[in-house]
């Protein structure tokens, strides 16, 4: 503790203690400053001292600090975990892809509308629209027969589309080949896999050569994607590839197929350009007129990151408030087992009052103990709550690691810092208040 | 020194008022040692809070060392009972779980001293009542006659103007008793002023002059030839 650098060295000593009033009080004069961090140092050791006195009862005292902030440190890391791993997913979506789809407003919706993107449309995006590659339509067929090999099956999805679509989702084959655009124009029963799709059909590590049935349909499978891993604990590879006028045929003319868009705008400057010309011209073509709602909507991966992170930082505060709530509940207990130890040092007080203590001594005596009470359950709480964060992170499956932001830590410390000086305010203020003779006499 | 002008002391008791001092006039010059005597209930301990600056006086005028204290503020007072008075109770009043250091060391604290330099002037005050060797026992590993050691150190340690002391024998038996009031003799033999609160007359024997209160009133003023002193190293029997 005493690391202080002395202002003046203590050498020229009067003979000690010798005849009263021969030293003048100036004597003793310390700078302001000097005293007054003399005086910090005081109160933070006798702050450590005696909650080191009282370890049980200190350790109970800071319990709800302690699990207030625990929680809230893991909430927001599993929370914080959770966005990051979305985001690294939406990041390896490319920044420069663009999806259109169909969009049924809720009043549409009511009349029993629903809103579908053209053939047509997918052409006039790929003709009109200058600074952008890779249009490829996708639609999502569903065989209600399902996807076998033999016995086993997958609920693997169907993707329909055209060669362009690895390009687009910066996706490409492990083994084999992807689907090719005389597939597409021929319509040829070809499947590339998922790296799940294959578990799930039981098919070997390399499944190209091998048939499936899709539907009532045997496929031959051409190609198997590179694995893309998980998000939100799901499976990203859980899906089959097929030539677009194949998924066409196939899904049965039973009402216009929903046709989704993809395509990469070449400079990714012109994101929200692009984005606009296409809005303006799916407009143009399907007769909105103003006022009107759009019936398509056109996604950036930016844009769904924007989203995820908007959800998460709103879903971040509306929990840590609410945890939060706890910390203040510690903040009470503090202050409660504070007015005990003022009552219980009574005669301390009066003593210290006695050899001249001031009043804002005494009260800052008090308050830096409070704090210092507050901050260490602040700090046991961010430890337990990191450890428990990766507890329950591990014991959900496929749940990402959490990770945990330095502003957490240090917002959770400072918070529980503050709220001890809150709480602390009335027992320290109790303690100052006490006169000297009262706080002498009492028992 | 200290200088009593007209001192009244009144407490309100429920609805009636209680005059625990009544007119006090006194005057103790540098270097005197005086014996402040009377039954239970004749002021003398509110005489004691008055002296020390614990308490402010309804009435009159106090000087201490030249200035004025009667009506100053409770800080003020704080810092005058810091620099001016050392303290030393009956039953100790002792940190019980600080070290003998740094209970003698705690009124430097309130001075704004470096630790350093505390530390430097406490161990000089033990030295100076004979307990360098026990700096860092914890008081409840005193006996009672170095407990009271260690509070003369602590009232020492600021080189106050006046030792105030109430009862410094209380708690003690008479062969400790002895050596403590041995102790005070040689600090007043060093030239400090003290003032003792007693109602133990062997205590009384010791010192230069006896202020006897009664009702709240001094009831008696006289100069009296102070028992032997013993010096403390040398006592061995009662």
């Amino acid at each position: 503790m005493e690391t202080h650098v002395q202002p003046f060295p203590p050498s020229p000593q009067p003979s000690p203690l010798k005849g009263e009033g021969v030293m003048n009080a100036s004597y003793d004069e310390t700078s302001r400053t000097a005293a007054f961090l003399y005086a910090v140092q005081e109160c933070l050791r006798s702050a450590l001292g005696s909650i080191q006195a009282h370890g049980l009862r200190s350790f109970l005292t800071m319990l709800g600090i302690i699990i207030g902030v625990a929680s809230v440190i893991c909430v927001i890391a599993l929370l914080q975990g959770l966005t990051q791993s979305v985001m690294n997913e939406l990041q390896g979506l490319g920044g420069n892809t663009l999806q259109v789809r169909a969009e049924t407003p809720v009043q549409d919706r009511m009349r029993g509308k629903t809103n579908r993107l053209r053939q047509s449309d997918v052409e006039q995006i790929k003709f009109r629209i200058d600074g952008v590659s890779n249009v490829t339509p996708v639609v999502y067929p569903r065989f209600s027969a399902g996807i076998r090999n033999g016995d086993n099956s997958t609920a693997a999805q169907v993707i329909a589309t055209t060669p362009y679509f690895q390009l687009a989702r910066q996706s490409f084959p492990k083994y084999g080949r992807f689907v090719t655009e005389s597939d597409d124009a021929t319509g040829r029963r070809v499947a590339v896999l998922g790296e799940q799709a294959r578990l799930d059909l039981k098919l070997p590590d390399n499944p190209v050569g091998q048939f499936i049935q899709v539907g009532r349909e045997w496929f031959k499978v051409v190609g198997l994607m590179e694995p893309r891993g998980e998000m939100f604990g799901q499976s990203q590879d859980n899906y089959l590839v097929i030539p677009y006028r194949t998924g066409l045929s196939l899904s049965g003319l039973a009402g216009q197929p929903d046709i989704n868009v993809l395509l990469t705008v070449d400079d990714i400057e012109s994101l929200q350009d692009v984005t606009l010309r296409i809005n303006a011209l799916l407009r143009r073509l399907h007769k909105i007129n103003a006022g009107q709602l759009d019936d398509f909507k056109v996604e950036s991966s930016q844009s769904l990151a924007q989203t995820v992170s908007r959800i998460s930082s709103t879903i971040t505060i509306v929990v840590a408030a609410v945890v939060g709530i706890s910390l203040i509940v510690g903040g009470v207990g503090i202050m409660n087992i504070m007015l005990v130890s003022v009552t219980e040092r009574t005669r301390e007080i009066g003593i210290a009052k006695a050899l001249g203590a001031p009043r804002r001594f005494i009260l800052m005596q008090f308050l830096i103990e409070a704090m210092v009470l507050a901050m260490i359950g602040g700090m046991i709480g961010v430890a337990i709550g990191y450890l428990l964060s990766f507890g329950a992170a591990s014991a959900i499956p496929n749940f990402p690691p959490p990770s945990v932001p330095w502003w957490a830590i240090a917002g959770a410390c400072g918070f529980s810092a503050l709220i001890g000086v809150l709480f602390g305010i009335l027992p320290a203020s109790k303690a100052a208040n006490l006169t000297p003779i009262d706080a002498l006499r009492h028992e | 020194m200290i200088q009593l002008n007209n001192i009244g002391k009144t407490y309100r008791l429920g609805s009636t008022d209680y005059a625990a001092l009544i007119d006090i006039d006194l005057h103790i010059a540098r270097n005197e040692y005086v014996a402040l005597t009377g039954p239970s209930g004749s002021g003398k301990s509110t005489m004691m809070n008055v002296l020390g600056c614990l308490d402010t006086p309804s009435t009159g005028t106090y000087s201490l060392d030249g200035e004025a204290v009667a009506g100053l503020r409770e800080d003020e007072l704080a810092r005058v009972r810091n620099r001016k008075i050392g303290f030393i109770f009956q039953s100790f009043y002792l940190m019980p779980r600080t070290s003998t250091l740094d209970n003698v060391a705690q009124p430097l604290i309130y001075r704004g001293l470096p630790p350093a330099l505390r530390q430097t002037r406490a161990a000089e005050a033990l030295e100076r009542v004979g307990l360098e060797h026990r700096m860092l026992h914890k008081p409840n590993e005193l006996s009672g006659g170095q407990r009271q050691r260690v509070a003369i150190a602590r009232a020492l340690v600021g080189r106050p103007e006046v030792l105030l002391a109430d009862e410094p024998t209380g708690n003690l038996d008479s062969k400790t008793a002895k050596e403590i009031m041995a102790l005070f003799s040689e600090l007043h033999a060093d030239g400090i002023t003290i003032v003792i609160v007693t109602h133990d007359p062997t205590v009384a024997a010791y010192c230069q002059r006896v202020v006897r209160l009664h009702d709240g009133r001094i009831a008696e003023d006289r100069r009296q030839a102070p028992a032997s002193i013993v010096p403390s190293t040398l006592v061995t029997e009662g």
